[in-house]
């Protein structure tokens, strides 16, 4: 039995984690679930990319999941406000959030 | 000492992964939406800290552990922050709160009505 690093184990375990969050977002009955579900999958893509950097023995990848842990956190807030109000904002009214 | 730190990131990398595993099944199998919200609340705090953890352990001192923190306290700012904005927009929007919980709550007995 070959021996697994335990990068690979983590990592295993985090790409099975995203395939089920991207089932349960297309199964999600409302917009909602599908949004918790996507944002989960964005909170794995940042564990992702820390873990493969360790695998690989680059962990100069980590600036990149600091980022994507940003950018999931604004495209989340995003999504949300379009779902709420219909756009992203305009001149013409204020914001109520 | 060195096969003791070893010994302490496979234990938090393996247990971190199980939390995820855990939380994504529960996405998928629990019955309506505010119940969900807690399985994946369960990946974001213990996994992802418990992963995070583990690749401290392996990196040692240096600036590799800076940036681990840094994602860490993003991650754990940001997600919180995010989950509130989208359960205050469900709650708004009017997604209502399943049979099963409310049936929970006036069972006397327990879930399983075995009183």
């Amino acid at each position: 039995m070959p021996q697994m690093n335990m990068f690979e184990v983590a990592m295993v375990g985090i790409l099975v984690t995203m395939l089920i969050a991207l089932i349960a977002a297309v199964r999600g009955p409302t917009v909602f679930d599908r949004l918790l579900a996507i944002n989960m999958f964005g909170t794995k893509t940042v564990l992702l990319i820390a873990v493969s950097g360790f695998l690989t023995g680059r962990p100069e990848w980590l600036d990149l999941a600091l980022v994507y842990a940003l950018v999931n956190f604004i495209g989340t807030i995003a999504v949300l406000k379009f779902v709420r109000f219909g756009n992203l904002g305009r001149d013409d009214e204020e914001s109520k959030l | 000492m060195s096969a003791l730190v070893d010994l302490a990131a496979w234990i938090a990398l393996v247990s971190g992964s199980v939390f995820c595993v855990i939380g994504a099944v529960g996405l998928l199998r629990m019955p309506e939406f505010w119940s969900r919200t807690h399985a994946a609340g369960v990946t974001d705090t213990m996994g992802a800290g418990l992963i995070l953890l583990g690749l401290m352990f392996k990196a040692g001192l240096g600036l590799v552990l800076v940036k681990l923190l840094m994602i860490l306290f993003f991650l754990y700012l940001t997600s919180p922050t995010a989950g509130h904005a989208l359960f205050r927009a469900a709650h708004a929007y009017g997604i209502p709160f399943g049979d099963s919980v409310l049936a929970r709550s006036k069972v006397k007995g327990g879930v399983d009505g075995s009183d």
